[in-house]
């Protein structure tokens, strides 16, 4: 059996979980991406072999650093120390202990030595109006430093939606010419994981599939993983059922949103919004803690487009299929008593005439036989 | 000169305006259901029972009465028993009518039947869907028995170019007409799979409904045959083909005996024998349907009985109730949908389907009585 060639124990101690606990969320990590259970197993392999450690660099933009506080609230065995531990993070405005020319040297000093190597992580909008001048750290426009880090990464993970597509950012009028990462880096592959916040699940999910495989997850065309953004948030929201049914919350406090309809009449995204909320829920509290759990319709926040672009309570424009104006009632036909007195003689008259009518012939066949006897 | 030949005779019998004044009150009803009221209005469907007689019993008990021609084409062309070719035609015929109706039954119970092209399109198949394999497999199968019943028509048209060029490639045809019955009648009994608890535990064999589903349309089939033959010998005076119908006897008896027995077994594994003597509606049913087909394996068992015309008969219509009860029971009767659910079919309904049921044997009296059907008579 090949999990027991590896030894947990020095993963035990470095992250602080049992080996139970770590294998249960690399089996969970590797089912949310849709992979067979001995992925986990490669997963658990990958983490616990620390020589594959790759060094990252993670850059901020225009941001409010959302994405890196997402990651770090997440609980599921302490997640910041499974990724801190998974990967070497060379460089990070908001972790990094030291600060100013001590971390940029650092950070030249990685990209140097690790060339295509390292693992380049975005968080933020990237303003390119007057060469870039609305961002700049040490000196340099964000414009600059991304393609230069850019250039000879191994992967680029856009994190966040302004990283993705510019977020809000880039929401009209976008004075600074806010863009994202795939707009800046024309011709390179950037895989985006949109969401303000961005669920760090589906960032885990595929820094993981990236440590343990060494290539990147299948991805859709704006470069998002199609394992967590493959369906819309309609697609598997638990209130589906009332959209279908035709029951929906049309005002807050109403009946309808009291009793958990369908939020789509209130504004809800979900039907023009790809991510995997639904499944994962949000902060790994359970419970239904997310936006659409909680009451308040789907902002869209993962979707170009849609979040910072249409206006909160405006309806959504569904890609699956829109509503009737009209439902049928679904209920009122419940007590249907049944059998009437003509429908129970038709249907005895039928079976009579079947069961008659086989005796007549077996007796006519019977008759005849008998002539030949 | 063939070895078919046209009955001949009136068309315009007794039996055939009483079929015909069904049939008509049947269409005042499909007018109702398709044009005036919609499903509402002429049936007791309801959100429990989203399946009422036009699907049970056009469709699941319907095909499965118009598995003649598959179980002959099986013992003719499969096993390569020659001598019951005269028997093939009237049952290709009857299966042509059973899966067309049949097919046709099935826009009743569509609530949106203007869009049941879309099953067509490629683009929209899912192929985790037993119910898309049943459409389209239906829809192949009834073309398919339409070419298999063409020679039929080509004779009497003359056309005999035509004639010689299907011959030639009928032996893939009749292929088809072994392949897909197998494929959407054992299809017919996941469906059953998907209703889950819905369906009684008596009936919930799991992933054994579709083997009991092609046994039971086997069954069924044979059944038919010779229900179709003994019915022709006694309404047109012809002879009765007993020799012949006492071979198709025997070979039922495996099947009776694997479905029966496997039944058992079934319910011993999962531990459900006991609710055989439950006592309850749904055990009284179970007791009714298995007698429905002990009786025709005890007349065909003794040698005496299973040579007798009209015995035949009798265990055919007990295991063509059999199967249909089967379907009945697992289907509609004992199937359970939640609380506050109850389904009878309503008289508009029921007229409906017995308006089809006369279409069809009107189609089959003009058919057999204009074309080169039934088999001639060896001593006329």
């Amino acid at each position: 059996m090949a999990e027991n060639e590896f030894d947990f124990s020095g993963l035990e101690k470095r992250l602080s979980v049992s080996r139970r606990t770590f294998l249960k969320f690399c089996a969970g990590v590797a089912a949310s991406l849709g992979l067979p259970g001995h992925a986990a197993m490669a997963m658990a392999a990958a983490v616990a072999d620390p020589k594959k450690r790759p060094p990252v660099i993670w850059l901020h933009g225009q941001e409010c650093t959302g994405p890196t506080e997402a990651l770090l609230r997440s609980e599921q065995p302490s997640l910041e120390h499974l990724i801190l531990d998974l990967i070497s993070l060379d460089y990070h405005q908001t972790l990094d202990s030291g600060a100013g020319h001590q971390v940029e040297e650092i950070k030249k000093k990685s990209m140097q030595e690790n060339k295509g190597k390292y693992l380049l992580v975005i968080e933020g909008a990237i303003p390119v109006k007057d060469d870039g001048i609305y961002c700049k750290i040490a000196g340099e426009t964000m414009l600059d430093l991304t393609h230069e880090a850019a250039e000879h990464a191994a992967a680029i993970v856009a994190y966040g939606s302004c990283a993705s597509w510019g977020g809000v950012q880039a929401a009209s009028p976008n004075p600074t010419g806010a863009q994202g990462a795939p707009q800046v880096l024309k011709g390179k592959t950037v895989v985006t994981i949109p969401g303000c916040p961005p669920n760090p699940a589906n960032f885990i999910g595929t820094v993981l599939y990236f440590v343990t495989y060494g290539k990147l997850p299948p991805i859709d065309e704006y470069g998002r993983p199609k394992w967590a953004y493959g369906r819309l948030v309609h697609e598997n929201c638990y209130r589906r059922p009332h959209f279908d049914a035709g029951r929906f919350a049309t005002e807050f406090g109403d009946e309808g949103h009291r009793k958990g309809w369908c939020l789509y009449k209130l504004g809800c995204k979900g039907p023009e919004t790809y991510n995997n909320c639904p499944s994962l829920e949000y902060n790994n509290v359970g419970g239904n803690v997310w936006p659409i759990g909680v009451g308040h319709p789907c902002f869209g926040c993962s979707e170009q487009g849609v979040g910072f672009e249409k206006p909160m309570f405006s309806l959504s424009r569904v890609l699956t299929h829109a509503p009737p104006n009209m439902f049928p009632e679904i209920e009122s036909r419940e007590d249907v008593s049944g059998m009437s007195t003509t429908a129970a003689a038709l249907t005895g008259a039928a079976v009579g005439a079947v069961v008659g009518a086989t005796a007549m012939a077996a007796k006519k066949l019977n008759e005849k036989e008998g002539d030949q006897d | 000169m063939s070895a078919y030949q046209p009955l001949g005779g009136r068309i315009f019998t007794k039996p055939f305006i009483v079929l015909f004044i069904i049939f008509l009150i049947g269409c005042f009803f499909m007018y109702q259901r398709f044009v005036v009221g919609g499903m509402g209005a002429v049936s007791n469907l309801n959100d429990g029972y989203a399946w009422g007689i036009w699907v049970v019993y056009d469709i699941m008990i319907g095909t499965a009465f118009a598995c003649g021609g598959y179980a002959l084409a099986f013992t003719v062309y499969v096993f390569n028993k020659g001598k019951y070719h005269p028997l093939v035609r009237p049952a290709v015929l009857a299966s042509l009518l059973g899966y067309a109706l049949g097919g046709f039954s099935a826009f009743f119970d569509m609530g949106r039947f203007w869009q049941f092209y879309e099953i067509f399109l490629p683009g929209n198949w899912n192929f985790n869907s037993a119910m898309l394999e049943v459409g389209l497999c239906v829809t192949a199968y009834i073309i398919i028995l339409a070419l298999e019943f063409a020679p039929a028509l080509l004779e009497r048209l003359g056309m005999h170019g035509l004639l010689k060029a299907l011959n030639k490639v009928l032996f893939l045809i009749i292929a088809l007409g072994v392949l897909l019955p197998t494929m959407h009648q054992s299809s017919l009994g996941s469906l059953l799979i998907a209703m889950g608890h819905k369906v009684h535990p008596l009936w919930q064999s799991m992933h054994l409904q579709p083997l009991f589903a092609l046994l039971s349309a086997l069954i069924m089939g044979f059944s038919i045959v010779v229900f179709e033959a003994s019915s022709a010998a006694v309404g047109f005076g012809r002879k009765p083909e007993t020799p012949l119908l006492a071979g198709l006897g025997k070979a039922v008896i495996g099947l009776l005996a694997a479905f029966l027995v496997i039944r058992l077994i079934v319910l011993m594994v999962q531990g459900r024998l006991g609710l055989i003597f439950a006592g309850d509606f749904a055990s009284m049913m179970f007791i009714l349907e298995t007698a429905l087909f002990v009786v025709p394996l005890y007349i065909l068992l003794s040698p005496t009985r299973s040579r007798r015309g009209s015995q035949l008969l009798i265990a055919a219509v007990s295991m063509l109730l059999g199967g249909a009860m089967y379907r009945f029971d697992a289907y509609l009767i004992t199937y359970n949908p939640g609380p506050g659910y109850s389904y009878f079919p309503s008289a508009p309904e029921i007229m409906i389907t017995l308006g089809i049921i006369a279409l069809e044997i009107m189609i089959y009296l003009v058919a057999v009585k204009l074309l080169p059907v039934l088999h001639r008579e060896e001593h006329a």
